[in-house]
């Protein structure tokens, strides 16, 4: 494995203000060492107009720094101006990672991404997405260790998440709206009151789910430090951390450090506990158990 | 064009119900990782499925054959088999969803008619347009999150045959790409068919309440007499800003009887009732509800066609769903 594991940020899915947004990606650029960063919006189109003024110093700011740009379109769309972005978008030119079927009509030919939420499970699927173009495959969050060894570097990149809440669903109904007695339509952006999303526990009180508008994320953070190498030598080759309420800078800092061998897991698994609090970790579904659960190394190897 | 009524069978005599109540349509799968309703005692070996394609054929009717998971990594052989024995057995067409699958079936049974199921999440123009021109999609099953103006833009888009669900739950997250269930059980709808799988369900006795719980963790607490639905995770009780609440999707179903007409002038050719995993009485008694809804539409009867299947309906309670624009 000569190429070093390349480490990605994905597209923030929270509904931060502009300015907070703006600001943390300045800060991404001028600090963090990654490779490439997802940028766009994936859960809900009417969030796309209060950034939309700030894109092109963003995308800007980032390539100076020498990072990959990559445009992330919506994980879901239902409207004629949802198509019409996604389609104008893919029209620029700019490499596109498509989260919805819907691009790869617009992307076919032409070298693309193809996103987290349109399923590749098997090599059937991959086969006939790299035959479309497809460059790099970020693999869906519910992928076991056993799919992972055979679709990384069937062909072209592979691209698996690796830190953050895990995307579990996307839908057309607004939760967080719902929660407020609020619809879709009339949300009054209540989604951006929860930077880090809203908590939704079960009735007796287990932490279960974060609501983020339309789509439902876990409770817990992925932490897959400890998977990093064994994913790295089946051929994942780029490393997803996606964006939380939280220093990122130094969540990439340990991630690359864990990735060059320079730091061991064990250090940097205590560094990692200490900027996450009382959040818990979950990496159920690589080792093919449920998705919320924990799997200690020890297990894990058993 | 009468409206296609497409009913469901998880048994060979909920096939035979089907088509008595007056289905032209019928829907089913094998008893294997291959279809989105995997439960145990449901669907169909391959000598029952030859059988129940004849006799639907005898009576002029069609069989649709849902092989609508995802197949794992290096394990595509029970999709193949699936495809191919649907193939060589006469049927109709097949219910697909998988991008590799749709191109196994594209490639291996060119003039077996290929459906696009509402597990590939297809919610607009072009990611319908995308199924038909790769895969030569002759029908796709419309996700149940549109409205009836979004239904009818669609209809005129896209150039093949549509199917919306008029029967059946609410499924309020774009399904093939929810990951809830295996998020609390580690198995997976996607792959292996089964949403809330019976292994994982359980019913705890909470004082005067029942708690109904899946792969351990408290999804509802109902009384006696309170509607509930099974739980799978978007039907459950969750607390936000301290309070519990249906956060999700409350305990009803969709029914969608008295808009057909609607959904006749919005073009769809077909409608969908759910329930593979319901019962004989269920199938026979919505199914002849739904027949003599769309004859007396036929007939322009426009007298308003009384539904009755409120006792059958998933919780009690009746909704138009995502049909009506206030719903999301």
């Amino acid at each position: 494995m000569t190429a070093r594991g390349k480490l990605t940020l994905g597209p923030l899915l929270f509904h931060w203000t502009a300015q907070k947004r703006r600001d943390f990606y300045f800060h991404i650029a001028d600090e963090a060492d990654l490779d490439c960063v997802y940028l766009g919006e994936v859960v809900c189109s009417k969030r796309d107009p209060f950034f939309e003024p700030h894109i092109e110093a963003v995308v800007e700011r980032l390539t100076a720094a020498g990072k990959q740009v990559v445009r992330s379109t919506l994980a879901m769309m239902t409207l004629d101006r949802e198509v019409a972005a996604a389609r104008a978008l893919a029209q620029t030119g700019v490499l596109v990672e498509a989260n919805d079927v819907a691009c790869l009509s617009e992307v076919a030919g032409r070298p693309h991404v193809v996103g987290p939420y349109i399923n590749v499970f098997n090599e059937g699927a991959c086969d006939v997405l790299i035959d479309g173009g497809a460059v790099r495959i970020v693999l869906p969050v519910e992928m076991t260790k056993s799919a992972v060894r055979v679709l990384a570097g069937r062909a072209g990149e592979t691209e698996m998440l690796v830190f953050g809440r895990q995307p579990l669903a996307v839908a057309m109904r607004c939760y967080h709206a719902r929660s407020h007695g609020l619809t879709k339509d009339g949300c009054q952006f209540v989604c951006g009151l929860d930077p880090d999303g809203l908590p939704a526990d079960t009735i007796d009180g287990q932490a279960l789910l974060t609501v983020n508008g339309t789509q439902t994320l876990s409770n817990g953070y992925l932490v897959l430090l400890d998977e990093l190498g064994e994913l790295r030598a089946m051929g994942v080759t780029h490393f997803r951390l996606s964006p939380q309420d939280m220093d990122m800078v130094a969540v990439a800092r340990i991630h690359r450090a864990v990735l060059d061998g320079q730091r061991g897991t064990a250090e940097a698994m205590t560094q990692l506990r200490q900027l996450t609090g009382s959040i818990p970790w979950q990496n159920g579904f690589l080792h093919g158990r449920e998705g919320l659960a924990w799997i200690e190394r020890a297990d894990a190897h058993a | 064009m009468s409206l296609e009524l497409v009913c469901p069978a998880g048994t060979p005599a909920a096939l035979r119900a089907a088509i008595e109540a007056g289905a032209d349509t019928v829907y089913c799968g094998y008893r294997d990782c291959t279809n989105a309703r995997n439960y145990p005692g449901l669907n169909f070996d391959e000598a029952e499925m030859e059988r129940a394609i004849a006799y639907a054929h005898q009576h002029s009717r069609k069989v649709l054959v849902a092989i609508n998971t995802f197949p794992q990594a290096a394990n595509p052989g029970p999709w193949h088999r699936a495809i191919d024995h649907a193939a060589s057995s006469g049927a109709d067409a097949v219910i697909l969803a998988d991008i590799g699958v749709l191109a196994y079936a594209t490639k291996r049974h060119p003039e077996l008619r290929r459906h696009l199921s509402v597990q590939a999440s297809a919610s607009n123009e072009l990611s319908i347009a995308f199924f038909r021109d790769r895969f030569d999609i002759r029908r796709v099953v419309l996700p149940r999150v549109l409205s009836i103006e979004q239904v009818a833009a669609l209809v005129n888009r896209v150039g093949i045959e549509t199917e919306v669900f008029a029967f059946g739950s609410v499924g309020p997250m774009s399904e093939g790409r929810c990951f809830l269930s295996s998020y609390m059980t580690g198995l997976s709808p996607t792959s292996e068919g089964a949403c809330a799988p019976a292994s994982h369900v359980s019913y705890v006795e909470d004082g005067a309440a029942t708690r109904s719980c899946l792969g351990g963790i408290t999804l509802n607490r109902f009384s006696q007499g309170e509607p509930a639905a099974y739980p799978t995770p978007c039907k459950g009780r969750y607390v936000t800003h301290g309070c519990a609440s249906y956060l999700f999707e409350e305990p009803v179903a969709l029914n969608a009887i008295d808009i057909l007409a609607d959904l006749r002038d919005a073009g769809v050719t077909a409608l969908k009732i759910e329930g593979r995993q319901r019962g004989r009485a269920y199938v026979s008694e919505v199914v002849a509800s739904f027949r003599r809804a769309i004859d007396a539409l036929e007939r322009g009867d426009s007298a308003a066609v009384a539904s009755g299947l409120h006792a059958v309906a998933e919780g009690g309670r009746e909704t138009h769903g995502a049909y009506e624009k206030g719903w999301r």
